[in-house]
């Protein structure tokens, strides 16, 4: 199933939470949603599972708009709210056990997926505790499970490895990458590298209002417009170093990264400047030792695109 | 209708989890029973094989137990943002509702199973008038049934448990007796409507063994704003969501 949102609004008083969105997730695909904090993930995922409704603007979920048939369409979405609310007095089995009865999942098929869930959850051994006695990671996992239980299409994921230690959000995201094949997903996070790691395209948000869209590499060329190479070259002044790089016919321009260490950031036209280089530093008898493609951050583009 | 069944098993299940359900039990047990046999104008003192007492003592018991059970319907889910979970999934706000006000019927129909040894007692000592008894037993349902309402919809306002069970005696102190106050010191027509509109009017005549048609729209239309007004409360997602 896709989700097409058109011209999404949503206001608190006078203040635009969701600001004229439009967004189209295609079957399979993993949507990254990106912004700081307060800048409206949260809102137009709460329009999305229909908890909230828009102001204006309509939400499509698989070619059927969510204001006519909200019932039917809750059915083919799993959700992970902020935060994770769970009903904190029961049983972790129990609470499996009403939300799968909830999702309208027959009598004798309730067992069996909630015993799939805590097993691809890993939550064997905590089944019979009360949520309140979970720690957050495996509160966490009950979140995850609840979304999944009725094997929904569609899932949408608030912050879904908040609170989880460095193992538990590798294999969250590897869940996440394995559901993500035949499912659509969309989760939210500021967590960067997780976006990367986890997501076939990344939208940023800030204040409400769409700022980039596209996969991690798209947004990347078109922050920095054009390559950079860190070079490192020993056995030299760093002076005539420098000049002799200024005057290659490839560079367009020559930053000291590091004088100490002779390093520099080479700002490139064409692809030839590599070879250049190498050529440079064999005639001068200078020893190149270290050449990297220089990728600007996520966090870069990120933060260029949210600061105002 | 499933689903509205599935709510009111969990909220049941959760009132039994808590201790709620046990606590507000065996203190209206405790109450109404000591009030009933052991003192004041209980049946021993007025003699008679009636359980008019009874249902005079379960009135004013009900009307503080009632809020007590209903305060954390909703305040608690809008505290804790389990409502927001709950409302995605593929339910109704209605369902939600409905399922959450049979859950608290339930607990209050066992309540008031509970003190039907105090039927068989007295009808042991003395001749028990049947159908009397029964109008009392309708009355104090009827009066939970009125007061849960009010209280489901004091609870969907807040994400605060006692700021619910507050206001819920607050509106519940208007039909308990302002009303009947109110209309003691006016005359004439306008009296009586003030009078119809108290809950111990109605309940009176009912307690009495009078099984009127009048009193039993009174307490459905009660019963049908208090839910009506939780839903418009629940459909405005409050900020606290």
């Amino acid at each position: 199933m896709d989700i097409v949102i058109e011209n999404l609004t949503k206001r608190y008083g006078v203040q635009k939470a969701v600001d004229n969105i439009s967004l189209r997730v295609a079957t399979g695909e993993i949507l990254g949603f990106l912004g700081p904090n307060g800048a409206g993930k949260t809102t137009t995922m709460k329009i999305i599972t229909n908890f909230i409704t828009a102001d204006e603007g309509e939400v499509y979920i698989g070619g059927r708009s969510l204001r006519d048939d909200p019932l039917e369409i809750k059915r083919h979405i799993g959700y992970l709210p902020e935060n994770n609310p769970l009903y904190q007095e029961m049983p972790v089995i129990d609470y499996l056990e009403f939300c799968a009865l909830i999702n309208n999942i027959e009598k004798h098929r309730v067992a069996g997926r909630v015993a799939e869930m805590i097993r691809i959850t890993g939550l064997n051994s905590e089944k019979h505790k009360k949520i309140a006695e979970l720690s957050k990671g495996y509160r966490q996992r009950v979140g995850l499970a609840q979304a999944m239980i009725h094997d929904p299409e569609i899932l949408i994921l608030d912050e879904p490895t908040s609170g989880l230690d460095p193992n538990q959000i590798a294999e969250i995201r590897k869940l996440i990458r394995e559901l993500g094949r035949e499912k659509t997903v969309i989760l939210s996070t500021h967590i960067l590298p997780e976006v990367e790691a986890t997501c076939d395209r990344i939208f940023i948000i800030n204040k409400g209002r769409l700022v980039a869209d596209g996969t991690a590499e798209s947004l990347r060329k078109k922050a920095q417009g054009s390559d950079i190479l860190r070079v490192r070259i020993e056995d030299g002044d760093i002076d005539q170093i420098f000049k002799a790089l200024q005057s290659l016919k490839a560079v367009s321009m020559v930053d000291f990264a590091d004088r100490q260490k002779n390093r520099f950031d080479v700002h490139c036209r064409s692809e030839e400047v590599k070879r250049d280089i190498f050529r440079l530093c064999v005639e001068r008898n200078w020893v190149l030792t270290e050449i990297t493609p220089f990728e600007t951050r996520l966090e870069d583009i990120f933060r260029e695109l949210t600061m105002n | 209708m499933k689903t509205i069944w599935i709510i009111a098993k969990r909220e049941v299940n959760s009132y039994f989890d808590s201790l709620t359900a046990v606590i507000m039990i065996v203190l209206f047990l405790g109450f109404s029973g000591f009030f009933t046999w052991i003192s004041g104008s209980d049946i021993f003192f007025l003699g008679q094989a009636s359980l008019r007492s009874f249902f005079g003592i379960a009135y004013w018991t009900l009307f503080f137990f009632i809020p007590a059970l209903t305060m954390k319907t909703f305040a608690e889910e809008n505290k804790s943002g389990t409502i927001e979970m709950l409302l995605t999934k593929p339910v109704t706000d209605r369902q939600v509702i409905l399922g959450k006000y049979f859950a608290t019927l339930i607990l209050i129909a066992i309540a008031l199973a509970l003190t039907l040894p105090y039927v068989i007692t007295v009808s042991k000592i003395g001749n028990l008038d049947a159908g009397g008894t029964f109008c009392g037993y309708l009355a104090l349902l009827l009066i939970s049934a009125a007061y849960a309402s009010i209280g489901l919809f004091t609870s969907s306002i807040t994400s605060n448990q006692i700021v619910a069970f507050l206001s819920a005696l607050f509106i519940g102190l208007f039909f308990h007796i302002i009303f009947q106050i109110i209309a003691g010191g006016m005359k004439g027509f306008l009296g009586q409507i003030v009078n119809y509109l108290s809950i111990t009017f109605h309940f009176e005549s009912l307690a009495r063994g009078v099984l009127d048609s009048k009193d039993v729209i009174y307490f459905a239309s009660i019963i049908f704003m208090g839910l009506f007004l939780t839903e418009v409360s629940l459909s405005k997602r409050n900020a606290f969501n």
